[in-house]
């Protein structure tokens, strides 16, 4: 559940980051308003609908549905605004100074939902329905990963590759260069609000401290290993660093470090991530295969 | 020479930095179907000229007329779609893009498909897309590069990344085409070469070339009308044979070339 999850918010960043090449490090910003924003649609409203509709007699998995549809994108769409308000900035920063501004976005998300005491404060917002199942977040992947890989193999997608490879002659070219990276912004914030809403359902608990800046740098360490701007090199890179510090269990105290090296020998080893900017797909293996032959 | 005919019309344009004038009251017209050449020593504003045509920056003072409208302020992207497309002295190419898809971005502007019909792949998408694709081939084919399609920007050699910078510039469709110093870096051979390409684009697209070059023999032989620029200033403007016997001219390259001599002096 928390690799789909995670699968999500890195895919979401790669438009961002990966795609557009704007260098953003406030995702759980994002990720939060969604988590929080959903949570409180279905807290407020959503269980009523939910409760009506079981009660008169719909199997409960099916009441469900339409209220965690609902909450998920409400979730997405006030994390997309964020992104809205996030991205009007990325027309006049680059590089570092963007970062920045990102990371105090990331920030002040999370200390005001830390003052907010309708959303629980610090103390955080328990009693979420716990609706999110395999199959949301199974939803959720794929929504984001078609999304993805439909944007990039189209003329919106090349126009976002053309900002993160040369601005200059993108903008010379007749490509809308702040539109589209106000544009990855939102829809890159959309799914992250999306992710967010699925964690709030899953674990059926917020706290602020889910949220902070090292959310963000682990998802950006996502990106970057499996290769910027590779949807599939984010996919595989979330599944193995959500799952190698479980996996690394058995060597107790040195878990920590063991997961540090083996992140360093990676980047060492491939810097330009698992995937580079390639993308896993039938044609590669058919290729290998031939090569084989 | 003031007509009602001219293509583009650069009327008076200043553009200064502090407390420099890289261009000072400069005013051309440049007709429909013209190679036009720009020439002038290094430094001479030659660049920046193309860069407020092309709204890179804004002229401080005067006024630029393309197609008689007013494009002096718009954002580059708003030039570009009204007709205006450029090269790069210093090559400017998606570098981790192949051939094709470098030529598909400059297509960009004249795409159908919204970014719905993109993600739901609508029929609307595909037909779009599918055009794109044919007509990035086509100019890749008249440029001599289709051998290179898949090829990334980056591995492309030298020549031939010049070559694709021109053919980028023709996928946004412009009526004029700016070429900035276009066969900087080539030897003579494929200086020859790149000068009957740029004749042949001319007349196949139906276009209008402004042409900058630092070496004047290079724009001598397909410009018909030159004008030269030196220190910001426009010293001359005329046919080829006018230009070469100019004494302003020949004082300006001189000049440059016994700085040159002192400088590898001392």
């Amino acid at each position: 559940m928390l690799c789909g999850i995670n699968v999500i918010l890195a895919v979401s960043l790669n438009l961002i980051n990966g795609f557009t090449g704007q260098f953003s490090i406030g995702h759980a910003g994002f990720m939060a308003i969604g988590a929080y924003g959903s949570a409180m649609i279905t807290m407020h409203a959503g269980r009523g609908w939910a409760a009506a509709l079981g009660a008169s007699g719909i199997p409960p998995a099916l009441a469900e549905a339409g209220p965690l549809l609902i909450a998920l994108l409400g979730g997405g769409l006030l994390a997309a605004l964020a992104g809205y308000l996030v991205g009007l900035p990325s027309l006049r920063l680059r590089g570092d100074y963007l970062a920045i501004v990102t990371l105090g976005f990331g920030e002040i998300i999370r200390v005001l939902i830390l003052n907010i005491n309708a959303v629980g404060g610090p103390r955080g917002l328990p009693g979420i329905p716990g609706w999110a199942n395999f199959f949301w977040v199974g939803a959720g992947v794929l929504a984001v990963i078609l999304f993805s890989r439909h944007l990039a193999t189209s003329t919106h997608g090349r126009a976002l590759f053309a900002i993160r490879d040369d601005e200059v002659a993108a903008e010379a070219l007749g490509v809308d260069t702040t539109r589209y990276k106000v544009l990855a912004f939102v829809i890159g914030a959309f799914f992250a609000g999306v992710a967010g809403g699925l964690f709030a359902h899953y674990l059926s608990y917020l706290n602020p401290t889910s949220f902070t800046f090292l959310k963000s740098i682990e998802v950006i360490a996502m990106v970057v290993l499996g290769g910027m701007g590779s949807v599939s090199g984010s996919v595989l890179a979330a599944i193995l660093l959500t799952l190698l510090p479980e996996l690394l269990r058995p060597v107790k105290d040195y878990r920590m470090v063991m997961y540090a090296l083996m992140l360093i020998t990676l980047m060492i080893t491939r810097p330009q991530g698992l995937m580079g900017s390639r993308e896993l797909s039938l044609a590669m293996f058919r290729r290998r295969r031939a090569a084989a032959a | 020479m003031v007509s009602g005919s001219a293509l583009l019309t650069l009327e008076n344009v200043t553009m200064q930095f502090g407390g420099l004038k890289a261009v000072a009251d400069l005013s051309l017209e440049i007709a429909p179907g013209e190679l036009f050449g720009l020439i002038g020593p290094n430094g001479a504003g030659k660049t920046t000229v193309f860069n407020v045509i092309t709204g890179v920056y804004a002229p401080t003072q005067g006024r630029i007329l393309f197609e008689g409208r007013p494009v002096q302020g718009l954002k580059p992207h708003a030039v570009a779609r009204r007709g205006i497309t450029r090269t790069f002295q210093n090559i400017r190419l998606f570098a981790s893009r192949c051939c094709r898809d470098n030529v598909c971005i400059a297509g960009h502007q004249h795409a159908e498909a919204g970014l719905a019909d993109s993600v739901f792949r609508t029929g609307n998408f595909e037909r779009d897309e599918a055009r794109q694709q044919r007509e990035a081939r086509e100019l890749l084919d008249v440029m001599g590069l289709s051998q290179w399609e898949d090829t990334l920007a980056s591995e492309l050699p030298y020549g031939q990344q010049r070559r694709l910078e021109i053919a980028r510039a023709l996928a946004g469709r412009p009526r004029l085409l700016l070429l900035d110093e276009p066969a900087a870096g080539l030897n003579p051979l494929e200086t020859e070469e790149l000068m009957r390409l740029i004749e042949d684009v001319l007349r196949r697209f139906k276009l209008t070339i402004l042409l900058i070059e630092h070496d004047m023999r290079v724009v001598m032989g397909i410009c018909r009308r030159i004008a030269v620029l030196d220190y910001g200033v426009k010293i001359a403007e005329g046919t080829p044979d006018q230009i070469r016997t100019d004494p302003k001219v020949i004082e300006a390259y001189l000049g440059e070339e016994v700085q040159a001599d002192l400088g590898a002096g001392t």
